[in-house]
């Protein structure tokens, strides 16, 4: 007996085994060559441009755009990567719309920015597509440096200093390299096993050893590597979830959204997926809306992303709660979860709704209860697995908390939780560990 | 609505909106549907003496170069005048010019340079009831080795000679057509003049390479691996072919001459600057060739509305309306002071202005916090490069200061009008005193 969108409880292939593929193709498909150059004809080249300031890894997007413009995709893409090795993923999954594309002056000209986010995957993709690395190491240095952690940050740390010469060996937790990109990001922005295939182009560097399935604290010490490597670099990302605090929270059936996502893109058939009848998301940020839509994707019949505050607080954009709602995901404001109820296991949750005021959030007696029998949290990830002797601000690690030790990305002060944040703060700290080891300015 | 029929050299046409010689004009099928689009003439592909047609090259005619968007802005082609039998010609514009009685029909002629070959072509076209003749003394590729097309129109006195020759043996009215591969156009205008021709038509198409294949490191279009030199035409002449109308009409020698302006016309716009630079009609190719016949339209409604606006009720009105104001650079004003001024509102603030006339002009544009971009006075000459790469249009506009104000760069007062002629760093203007 095959399961439909109406099956109750959480269970896998509500859809017919044809919808999956479709569901989760290519959530904005790639230019094609003659896609591309009319999109950079659009582009204005303009003088220390509004976009290339408001990218955390600072490409230059009117250089890049003009080596499209005139048929050099492949020098476009160097372009890119020599400031952002993971600008294959990050024209993917950037929020552009707040970043780059926000700024565009033709944005403020037209209310129609110039595609640089889609350019940006036209450059690097062709580039990757010809399976070559445009970079090579300088002489070695005899330094080595340590990393932990290969996400976004690790892995752009770890790539600059192999191209400035240095010996690195990173060490991960999980089975694969990658960290959020492989783990954390919606199946449908990072298709064909993308996230893979951009961390073994981005080691062809050479120089870099990277050990899966080690656990900093569990398997290998920070005391250790700090003796035995000239440079430790952390790049932990937030490795816990923040709990509900409400009522129920362990009844079965309330699962943490990035868990969720990080099930569905390990999935090789989507279809074996569990999903419940009704999906109740919890949270504000992109891993709600990812969490939500692809519950949607997988055939689950009601979802509902429930935020405390307005709309305008919620940190996914605008463009990603838009595309939430077009994919019939219902979002409702201002309403914080009281209580899961259920016997064996979840069958609702109870609202009630917030008001806003100077003092904070403040519940109010009225609420509502929604019919829930997969309730996914999604209200933030915490610092986790920090060493004793590292001290926590404001939940994140310093950037350089001490000689010979530096910390970026998610884990890590400064800028947003974002990739592009990560990539920048791993490339900028290899380039101070590359001057404390050389001695090198700057 | 304004009238825009058209009298050039008292061939009537509905509008002043002519096809060139050219591809479109090759053939009946082709011409018929230019008028059915609304054109107002057609000048027929150029014919040449009987005998076996020339050939064409069988690989590509034509090569060009794009916009933004790939929007065509220069085509150039090696092709050369008509391959069809001289009768086959004759018999269609016949058939056409009695079908379309209303519309302007020329032919286009070049045969070899001597009385015997234009004696007898003229004689060959007489019964075909066609409007009149022009004379091909331009295209610059091909026919050129073979002593005609611009061969002839790069020599004042073959002109004349070739012109007298039709005004004697025709009683059509004759246009010829002037080759812009010449150091001044004046000199065939007037030979044409002498010679006796009813009007002067261009420009024809410049010589050009438009493009070199990379890979094979040959001209572009590429025959074979080998390339020529081809004639070059579409908007991104229209400036060269401006110039060369507006000298015409304001010389003294060949003042009043009819002309029919011919470089780069793509929209009304272009066919209005043309007129009011002299030209009594216009003639388009590339534009045809790139939209098809239908562009005619919106030249049609443009002019009219435009003329409309005017108060014009005859293009007669319009035609060298902007003659008297093209003068020599010694007779401009130099106390004519204007500044850029920047549109805070219209601003997109992408910094094109600020880094062309940082980098390349006067540091005369402020960059302030904010991207806010601003016009130092005390700098600024008004050259007008930050009007031309702004994206926006009217955004920076050239504000003009009044007499009796100090220009902040210069120190000096605005004053009446004086030009070079008079000023006392012109060596001449000294020794004059």
């Amino acid at each position: 007996m095959s399961n439909s969108q109406l099956t109750p409880g959480i269970v896998p292939a509500r859809l017919p085994a044809a919808s999956y593929e479709a569901n989760f193709a290519d959530h904005e498909p790639p230019l094609d060559r003659h896609e591309a150059r009319v999109a950079a004809d659009r582009c204005y080249f303009c003088h220390d441009a509004p976009c290339m300031t408001a990218c955390p890894t600072s490409i230059d997007i009117p250089l890049f755009i003009r080596q499209i413009a005139t048929g050099t995709p492949e020098a476009a893409a160097k372009t890119i990567l020599s400031q952002n090795i993971m600008g294959g993923m990050c024209a993917r999954v950037c929020p552009t719309e707040t970043l780059c594309e926000e700024v565009c002056v033709r944005e403020v000209a037209e209310g129609k920015p110039v595609e640089i986010g889609r350019l940006q995957r036209y450059a690097t993709d062709t580039l990757m597509a010809r399976d070559v690395h445009p970079f090579t190491r300088a002489a070695a240095t005899g330094k080595r440096v340590a990393v932990v952690g290969a996400g976004p940050s690790g892995l752009a740390c770890a790539h600059r200093l192999a191209m400035k010469g240095h010996e690195v060996t990173v060490f991960e937790r999980r089975p694969k390299a990658g960290g959020l990109n492989e783990y954390g990001i919606a199946t449908y922005k990072s298709t064909n096993d993308f996230a893979a295939r951009e961390v073994d182009w981005l080691l062809k560097i050479g120089g870099i050893t990277v050990k899966t399935g080690v656990t900093l604290g569990k398997d290998v010490a920070l005391a250790d590597l700090m003796n035995d490597y000239d440079a430790v670099f952390l790049g932990i990302g937030l490795a816990g979830v923040n709990a509900l605090r409400a009522a129920g929270e362990d009844l079965p059936g309330v699962e943490n959204a990035v868990d969720f996502i990080a099930g569905l893109r390990q999935a090789g058939d989507r279809s074996t997926v569990a999903v419940g009848r009704d999906v109740v998301v919890i949270g504000g940020g992109m891993t709600a809306v990812d969490a939500a839509v692809q519950s949607k994707l997988l055939g689950a019949e009601n979802v509902t992303i429930v935020y405390r505050r307005g709309r305008e607080k919620m940190s996914a954009s605008g463009h990603e709660q838009e595309h939430a709602t077009q994919t019939g995901v219902r979002i409702i404001y201002g309403a914080a979860p009281v209580k899961v109820t259920g016997g064996a296991r979840a069958e609702a949750v109870e609202f009630a709704y917030t008001e806003d005021g100077p003092a904070g959030l403040r519940l109010m007696d009225q609420g509502f209860t929604l019919k829930a029998d997969q309730v996914f949290k999604a209200i933030g990830q915490t610092l986790a697995g920090v060493p004793d002797s590292l001290s926590v601000t404001g939940g994140k690690l310093p950037r350089h908390p001490g000689p010979k030790l530096w910390c970026g990305g998610d884990c890590a002060e400064g800028g947003e939780d974002l990739t592009v944040t990560a990539v920048a703060e791993g490339r900028d700290a290899a380039e101070e560990i590359h001057a404390a080891l050389t001695g090198a300015a700057g | 609505m304004a009238n825009l029929a058209s009298n050039f050299i008292g061939i009537k046409s509905p509008n002043p909106f002519w096809l060139a010689s050219a591809p479109p004009t090759d053939k009946k099928v082709n011409v018929e549907r230019a008028y059915e689009a609304g054109w107002g003439g057609v000048v027929w592909k150029t014919l040449g003496s009987e005998g076996p047609p020339v050939v064409n090259v069988n690989g590509p005619r034509y090569g060009a170069i794009w916009g933004a968007d790939r929007r065509l802005l220069g085509l150039n082609n090696i092709e050369l005048i008509t391959d069809r039998p001289l009768e086959v010609n004759l018999q269609e514009i016949k058939e056409v010019k009695r079908k379309w009685r209303d519309r302007a029909l020329i032919i286009s002629l070049m045969v070899p340079c001597d009385e015997e070959s234009w004696k007898d072509i003229l004689k060959r076209i007489e019964d075909t009831e066609a409007d009149g003749v022009e004379l091909n003394f331009g295209c610059p590729h091909g026919m050129a080795e073979r002593g005609m097309g611009s061969a002839v129109g790069q020599v004042p006195e073959y002109i004349e000679m070739v012109t007298r020759w039709v005004k004697q043996y025709s009683r059509m009215p004759c246009i010829v057509k002037l080759t812009p591969n010449i150091t001044d156009i004046r000199k065939p205008a007037e030979a044409a003049k002498r010679g006796g021709a009813d009007a002067v038509s261009l420009i024809n198409t410049i010589n050009s390479i438009t493009a070199v294949d990379l890979d094979d490191f040959a001209p572009e279009p590429t025959i074979d691996g080998k390339g020529t030199h081809g004639g070059y035409c579409g908007p991104a002449v229209k400036p060269i072919a401006l110039n060369m109308v507006a000298e015409i009409a304001r010389s003294r020698e060949t003042a009043g001459i009819p002309i029919s302006g011919i470089g780069g016309v793509t929209t009304w716009r272009d066919a209005a600057e043309f007129m009011a630079l002299g030209a009594g009609n216009v003639q388009v190719c590339t534009a045809a060739m790139t939209y098809g016949f239908k562009v005619v339209q919106e030249m049609i409604s443009g002019l009219s509305d435009y003329m409309d606006r005017k108060g014009f009720a005859d293009t007669s009105e319009l035609v060298g309306r902007a003659v008297p104001n093209v003068t020599d650079w010694q007779f401009l004003n130099l106390n004519y002071v204007t500044k850029a001024h920047i549109s805070q509102d219209d601003c997109i603030k992408c910094g094109r202005c600020y880094i062309a006339c940082e980098d390349t002009s006067h540091q005369a544009i402020e960059m302030g916090p904010d991207r806010t971009f601003t016009v130092k006075d005390e700098e600024c000459v008004a050259c007008n490069l930050c009007v031309n790469v702004c994206p926006v249009e009217n955004c920076i506009t050239m504000v003009e200061m009044p007499k009796g104000q100090v220009d902040p760069r210069t120190g000096r007062t605005v004053g009446d009008y004086a030009n070079w002629t008079t000023h006392p760093n012109n060596p001449l203007a000294r020794a004059a005193e």
